[in-house]
């Protein structure tokens, strides 16, 4: 009876142990969640997550560059002879394995987030040993598709979520 | 190198260097403290984590904050409407202040009725009003940074006290301004004294710790601890006390941050500062009010700003003009009318502080601040000496254990 007593007792006071730390554990992730999320991108930030931009002006071999959450963005009008080199590559040799196809909606405009997947730089545009871009920073060489071909980048230019409100203008975001 | 044990075995590895485990255990488990401390004694910890509540809350905020006068108050804004959770992390700021300040106030009138200043704590006395007074002049400059109208025209009235000092005045508020009115200049600098000064608190906090830890906690009866039957651990029986107010206080608090954010503050503040057009109604916060009553009681520019002034230096000398032997109100008949007639003549002086300074509001701030001055110079030294105590008891723990002595009035 008395033994049984004492480990009755121990028992429950482990629970008012593990639930009081429970508790406390849950109170103390309550009050440091504000602390932490105050710290990921504000609302004012989020509404400019989303822009559209026009393509009609643009020509065959313009390209243009946009400002998308604060990070630039190549839009390029390909030539002919850009998207054919783009389309005439073996796979198997690249380094990101990707088609054409699969990095364009419409093969004549290409939409990539302009930051080199390396470290960051900003790639110069029709540059470099593929004719497509050309980091600075490194030397990393990207097609006329923006695919990685030569260079430290792991791989190829971003192509950012887009679509296509009627045959001319985009929405980015 | 005290404790050789305190721990396992990377605990006592670095102990055995840098003894700051044993060092932690003395202070907040092992503090021997009197057995007999009321509720009242849980304010300086609770002063402690309000301290603690505005440095994270105050460091979160200088993140998302523009200290410049064209974008100050849109990016207070700013925190308000797209940080996320901005608008509940500066609500926290702003009545946190007014919390620590509430703490405080009772923490310090504590001290005043139980006389925790008398020997040997004078020391100790003084760096709490060395905190206050930091204190003030964080919170003043704090006010200032949202950069609405009262935050404008508060900083401009507090800078142009220091006129009042005869030949230099002009110049040494040009030297506060950076300039020749309140502007960026002066938000800058008050943005970063702001931002260092909560941490010059902490030392000194630190400092009040140790004077405290000297010769340990006063406690109720104001008699000396005279042997191990009349103290305990702080761990646990205080830590869980000052939780248990805690507990108390953190739901007041949540209840005004979360229902009424703003009733402690002023609504012209959401108005942006506008250098050309003073409110017409300007006060300070409320925890300045009893001294700005003081201020305008005198009539004189410089006679004003000195009584505002005396009326904290007049605290540091308190321990000599207190001549009764006695620590704690609870054994002095006559100190403890007066020690409530001071209490209400402090809130007789926050609502004149908050009133127009027009018809009898002026005769009766003019009365007030005179008893104020009267208690501390004239009534305290006289009833220390014509005043008959009442038997003090034996010990601490004679007292605890055999109820007879009424102890707690």
């Amino acid at each position: 009876m008395e033994k049984n007593k004492g480990k009755d007792s121990k028992s429950r006071r482990d629970f008012i142990h593990i639930t009081s730390g429970l508790t406390v554990a849950t109170a103390a992730g309550a009050a440091a969640w504000p602390l932490i999320d105050q710290m990921n991108p504000s609302a004012d930030v989020l509404a400019l997550a989303t822009i559209e931009v026009d393509l009609e002006p643009l020509q065959p071999g313009q390209s243009i560059s946009v400002l998308w959450r604060g990070k630039p963005l190549f839009i390029r009008c390909r030539t002919e002879d850009e998207i054919a080199k783009a389309r005439d590559v073996d796979i198997n040799s690249l380094k990101d394995p990707e088609i054409d196809a699969d990095r364009v909606k419409n093969a004549k405009y290409l939409v990539m987030v302009g930051v080199c997947t390396h470290l960051g730089c900003v790639p110069l545009g029709q540059q470099g040993e593929y004719g497509g871009w050309f980091c600075p920073c490194h030397g990393s060489h990207y097609d006329t598709s923006g695919r990685i071909r030569k260079g430290p980048a792991p791989t190829n230019l971003e192509v950012p979520p887009y679509v296509y409100l009627d045959d001319t203008t985009i929405k980015i975001g | 190198m005290s404790n050789k044990n305190i721990g396992g075995g990377i605990i006592n590895w670095i102990d055995y260097r840098l003894p700051i485990f044993s060092t932690l255990k003395h202070t907040l488990v092992d503090y021997p403290t009197p057995r007999n401390l009321n509720y009242w004694w849980n304010f300086g910890s609770l002063a402690g984590i309000f301290l603690l509540i505005q440095i994270i809350t105050g460091i979160v905020l200088a993140m998302h904050y523009t200290p410049s006068v064209e974008g100050a108050f849109a990016s207070i804004e700013h925190i308000m409407r797209d940080v996320n959770y901005g608008w509940l992390i500066r609500y926290i700021h702003m009545n946190g202040a007014s919390f620590f300040f509430i703490v405080v106030y009772i923490h310090i009138f504590r001290g005043l009725y139980y006389g925790s200043y008398k020997s040997p704590r004078e020391v100790l006395w003084w760096l709490g009003l060395i905190i206050l007074l930091l204190m003030m002049a964080t919170a003043f400059m704090g006010y200032v940074l949202p950069w609405g109208q009262m935050s404008f025209w508060g900083a401009t009235v507090i800078t142009n006290l220091f006129s009042a000092v005869p030949i230099v005045g002009t110049a040494v508020v040009e030297w506060l301004w950076g300039g020749f009115a309140v502007d960026n200049a002066l938000l800058n600098r008050f943005f970063a004294l702001h931002y260092l000064f909560p941490f010059l608190i902490v030392g000194v906090v630190i400092l009040h710790i140790v004077a405290l830890h000297t010769h340990g906690s006063n406690n109720p009866l104001g008699i000396d601890k005279k042997g191990p039957q009349d103290s305990i651990p702080f761990h646990p029986y205080y830590t869980i006390k000052d939780l248990f107010g805690l507990s108390f206080v953190l739901t007041i608090f949540a209840f005004v941050v979360f229902f009424a954010p703003d009733y402690l503050g002023h609504p012209d503040n959401y108005i942006p500062a506008d250098p050309l057009k003073t409110p017409a109604h300007i006060v300070p916060e409320w925890y300045f009010l009893p001294f700005y009553a003081i201020l305008r009681a005198v009539p004189d520019k410089l006679g004003g700003v000195i009584a505002m002034i005396s009326a904290i230096l007049i605290l540091f000398v308190l321990p000599w003009l207190d001549t009764s032997k006695v620590r704690s109100a609870t054994f002095r008949p006559i100190y403890k009318k007066l020690y409530w007639f001071l209490v209400v003549d402090i809130i007789v002086l926050t609502w004149i502080g908050g009133s127009p300074a027009e018809g009898n509001f002026i005769l009766i701030g003019q009365i007030a601040t005179i008893y104020y001055f009267a208690h501390f110079l004239v009534l305290m030294p006289i009833v220390g000496v014509i005043e008959t105590p009442k038997p003090l008891p034996n010990s601490i723990s004679q007292s605890v254990l055999n109820k007879p002595i009424k102890g707690n009035s």
